[in-house]
């Protein structure tokens, strides 16, 4: 019998003498005949130590950035994970637990999230943050959803070209079942800040990411004209923020936005093949009933200590059912309270640190590669991304960059943007030593 | 605590919880820590040229600063006023907290799956599509689907993609005046909930005396509404714990109408081995890979929610999908008529290689033997506490689940509530309450099988000691828990005056 299983044959059969019944089996007599006990093709039971020993074989084929260069970017993030953080979210006290519905018992998760809500209200300039979302795809998406239903049946959703395309694709799936449409796709990607041209009595939300896909970085005053322009026709600005970068910069909440969304994977959580992640979701505190997702409130107890409990669930699905904001249930819980230790172990000036290191790295790179002949670096400000032209295929550069240089290269502009054939986005980080960044340079600049 | 002698509180004990509570005073909140100039990380130097700041740098960041060691004590100290599967019994009925092997968390985090980039060429993580290649073959076989889709990250996702997939569908199919969706009252919340975010109207169909769908209501809907169906969906063993006893019938009178029918995968702990739920019909299906496949809640999540459907359904799953081509060479793929992408990338990966691993270390016999051993605890513990407690459908046999009561005979000012917060002072975690909504005063319990006859003696044990406080000392129960970190919280207070940050954000 397996490990998991404490059972041993004794306890079995005085068990089902206890229900009263003689077999196992009789318990699936409802279950149709024709039907009951199929034949499971499956492949045969490992042991623990064959089963790392195939999982071992299989990550094995994987190139992985430990010992790859990686320059690519583009919705997921490469930064150092302080070990701090993976010793706490390794405690089975937090990794086995539910959600923490009573909370008497889980003051731990409780408590951890309170501060993560309040460390991401201070790096983001918002009101108030939700727990969280499932990443920065369905963050966007929900954000778009409550902008519309809060929208008294506006039928448009402006999203900026540079949204991240994929969530783009997340949002359209979400709106699905509603009567929105989602324009702004067929905008040029250089004419973000004319967006405001677009917006008219029927559109619900503006949505902005910045730095932007491409890495374009706009002032807070070009994200404040937007904010203006959105609330003056009645919708909401949606902003879609990279949280290193607010390390660094000016926050959405500094420029107007109504709600601030993203993605929180680079706050502690590795790249691992896309997920999990964390979406994050900040407010104002006026919206805040309206919000899809979970959030914890400090109250006290009966003797009068101070604790915290899951609150405003008179939105949730679980209250509400089909009358809820949102259906969202489990989501990210341990991605936010790895953010959280991330956050409080880089502190105030950590983050700031980190940010600037990748601003500074990404420079120094866009400077060196912006000089190789054949070689085009996209003008304008940026924080740590940025679009090159290259001289050669983008596919051909990378499979250059990996089979010679050892270099996971840029991310591919053309699929999603033709007008930028040609152009690769380029991602630097802390992690990405100076050595590396010149490798990088002296192996395009060979390929030229 | 479990499996050792009982020693609950009583006014003259010692608490028994003592795991939970560090000492008398609370845990101060990682701002209360901070103090300027202090920091929890280590970082490198600036190895390159600074460049110019762009404009709009950000004045004031208002994060703690805390020392390492100040910081992990923080968190230690958190992480023992919080009680998971490791810690004691977490009987949390739908929820399936089964034991989280170590080993899955050992495979999640080997370099070559945590430190991939979803964006890299497919020849350069070729191990890790065939992990999702074959976790996708896997789980449709275990089911009896044509084609799964990794992509959803929970359950209610999974739900979401699932009645997306249908209406798609039936609007290929030309059926443009489909919009209605059934759900049984005794469902989870999250299916009215999916439905209405799906643009779809929710009607709610009764239970009948023995907790099945009830079919007379049933066919009364389709006579005058069929040609509006989009489908039902269908918890299978339902909230009541009980596998429906008309399941074919229901499936059939809905195919009949034109519509789909949805499996919500939240109880198929109970199925592994035992049926394929796309052998008797249903169409769509989603996975709890945190439930069922045994990673870990996190205290809410990271979850999984693979969708399987059946073959008619399969161009229309989320993607991109894993396919293999002749040559042996994983590829992804977006289904020729996909509802589109539900998540960016591919799905919670992490979670995925833990189920993978869970599978792999079971094979066919492994999974059955999970099913038979939680629906066999399940029964037990039914057996044990129906006298005891009410249990609405007890004279049935349940499958990894069942429903009792709150209601105490000789206490009548005694409720669930106050059970479910002694049980705490036994160092148990509470079942789920007040669900489903159809049983009033309801304690839902589901023991998992990795929980052995010791721990479930212990847990009826202690609910027949409840039950003696009940009606001997009933302020006991009112009052409890007594032997946690804080007492009953005021969560009227908290929803009136929400207090959501540190240091106020206070909205009144």
């Amino acid at each position: 019998m397996s490990n998991y299983i404490p059972n041993t044959d004794a306890d079995r059969a005085a068990m089902l003498a206890a229900v009263g019944v003689a077999s196992i089996d009789e318990f699936f007599r409802v279950v149709p005949e024709g039907q009951r006990f199929p034949e499971l093709r499956l492949p045969p039971a490992l042991s623990e130590m064959e089963a790392l020993r195939e999982l071992n074989a299989l990550q094995d084929m994987n190139e992985n950035l430990q010992d790859w260069r990686c320059f690519l970017g583009a919705g997921a993030y490469h930064h150092f994970i302080p070990s701090v953080v993976d010793a706490i979210i390794s405690r089975s006290e937090f990794y086995t637990a539910y959600t923490p519905y009573q909370p008497e018992v889980s003051q731990g998760t409780l408590q951890a999230h309170f501060e993560f809500q309040s460390m991401l209200v201070a790096l983001t300039g918002m009101e108030v943050a939700i727990v969280s979302h499932y990443d920065g795809g369905t963050a966007v998406a929900e954000a778009v959803l409550m902008a519309v239903h809060g929208s008294r049946g506006r039928t448009k959703a402006l999203i900026s070209p540079t949204v991240h395309p994929q969530y783009r694709e997340v949002t359209r799936t979400y709106l699905e079942g509603t009567n929105v449409e989602i324009v702004g796709d067929d905008i040029a990607h250089d004419r973000v800040l004319s967006l405001g041209e677009m917006i008219d009595d029927q559109t619900a939300c503006l949505v902005v990411q910045n730095p932007d896909f491409l890495g374009r970085l706009y002032t807070p005053a070009e994200m404040q004209a937007l904010a203006d322009t959105a609330h003056a026709a009645g919708a909401m600005f949606i902003v879609s923020a990279y949280p290193i970068s607010l390390g660094l910069l000016a926050p959405p909440g500094s420029y107007g936005a109504d709600i601030a969304v993203g993605e929180a994977q680079p706050l502690g959580n590795p790249v691992a093949f896309g997920g999990p992640y964390l979406g994050y979701f900040t407010t104002k505190m006026e919206l805040v009933r309206r919000s899809p997702g979970r959030i914890v409130g400090q109250t006290v107890d009966v003797e009068g200590e101070r604790g915290m409990v899951l609150t405003l669930s008179t939105r949730e699905q679980h209250i509400r059912r089909e009358k809820a904001t949102s259906n969202i249930c489990s989501n990210q819980a341990l991605n936010a309270l790895a953010a959280a230790v991330y956050m409080a172990a880089l502190g105030k000036n950590g983050m700031r640190q980190v940010a600037e290191l990748c601003y500074h790295k990404a420079h120094y790179a866009a400077e060196l590669i912006g000089k190789l002949p054949g070689y085009a670096v996209v003008p304008g400000p940026f924080f740590n991304e940025f679009a090159v032209r290259c001289p050669r295929p983008v596919a051909d550069t990378n499979a250059n960059l990996r089979e010679l240089h050892g270099i996971i290269g840029g991310y591919d502009l053309e699929p999603d943007y033709p007008a930028l054939a040609g152009h690769m986005l380029l991602c630097v980080t802390e992690m990405n030593t100076r050595q590396d960044i010149e490798g990088l340079a002296q192996a395009l600049g060979e390929m030229a | 605590m479990i499996g050792g002698a009982l020693a609950p509180f009583q006014t003259e004990n010692v608490p028994s919880n003592a795991y939970l509570k560090r000492n008398n005073m609370s845990e101060p909140l990682i701002y209360e820590l901070s103090k300027p100039g202090r920091i929890g990380a280590n970082l490198p130097a600036l190895d390159v040229p600074a460049a110019a700041l762009p404009e709009g740098v950000r004045e004031g960041l208002p994060l703690p600063e805390v020392a390492e060691v100040d910081l992990v004590r923080h968190y230690v100290h958190l992480s023992q006023v919080n009680f998971g599967v490791d810690t004691g019994f977490y009987p949390l009925g739908s929820c399936t907290m089964k034991y989280n092997p170590k080993v899955n968390e050992v495979a999640a985090r080997m370099p070559g799956f945590a430190q991939i980039h979803p964006l890299q060429s497919e020849e350069s993580v070729q191990g890790a599509m065939r992990l999702m290649y074959e976790l996708q073959n896997l789980l449709a076989e275990i089911a009896g689907f044509a084609a799964v889709s990794l992509q959803p990250a929970a359950g209610a996702q999974g739900e979401l993609t699932g009645t997306l997939i249908m209406r798609k569908y039936l609007l290929d199919q030309g059926q443009t005046g489909r919009s209605i969706i059934l759900v049984p009252d005794s469902a989870h919340g999250t299916n009215p909930a999916t439905s209405a975010m799906a643009g779809m109207k929710v009607v709610t169909i009764p239970s009948d005396e023995r907790g099945n769908v009830d079919l007379a209501a049933l066919r009364k809907f389709i006579e005058e509404h069929g040609p509006e169906l989009v489908g039902l969906m269908l918890t299978n063993p339902n909230t009541l714990g009980l596998f429906d006893e008309h399941v074919e019938e229901i499936i059939r009178l809905v195919h009949e109408a034109g519509g789909l029918v949805y499996g919500d995968g939240a109880n198929f702990n109970a199925l592994l081995g035992i049926v394929k739920p796309g052998a008797l019909g249903f169409d769509v299906m989603h996975y709890n890979l945190h439930k069922t496949f045994s990673t870990p809640h996190g205290g809410g999540g990271p979850g999984a929610g693979p969708v399987g459907v059946s073959a008619r359904l399969a161009a229309y799953l989320p993607g991109p999908v894993v396919h293999r081509d002749g040559d042996g060479n994983f590829f992804r793929h977006m289904p020729e008529r996909s509802i589109g992408r539900v998540k960016t990338f591919f799905g919670n990966f992490g979670v995925l290689v833990r189920a993978y691993t869970y599978i792999r270390m079971h094979g066919a016999a492994g999974l059955r033997a999970v099913s038979e051993n939680a629906v066999l605890n399940a029964n037990y513990l039914q057996a044990k506490l129906k006298d005891t407690y009410p249990v609405p459908y007890g004279d049935r046999l349940c499958m990894h689940e069942f429903v009792a009561q709150g209601i105490i005979e000789g206490a009548p000012d005694v409720h669930t509530l106050d059970i479910a917060k002694r049980l705490i002072d036994f160092g148990m975690h509470p079942p789920t309450i007040y669900f489903p909504l159809i049983v009033p005063e309801a304690l839902m319990i589901e023991p998992t099988e990795t929980e052995s006859k010791e721990t479930l003696d212990a847990f009826v044990e202690a609910m027949a000691r409840i039950a003696e406080e009940a009606r001997t000392d009933p302020q006991l129960l009112h009052d409890a828990p007594h032997t946690t970190p804080v007492r009953r919280l005021d969560e009227v207070q908290a929803a009136r005056h929400p207090i959501l940050c540190a240091g106020g954000c206070d909205m009144t």
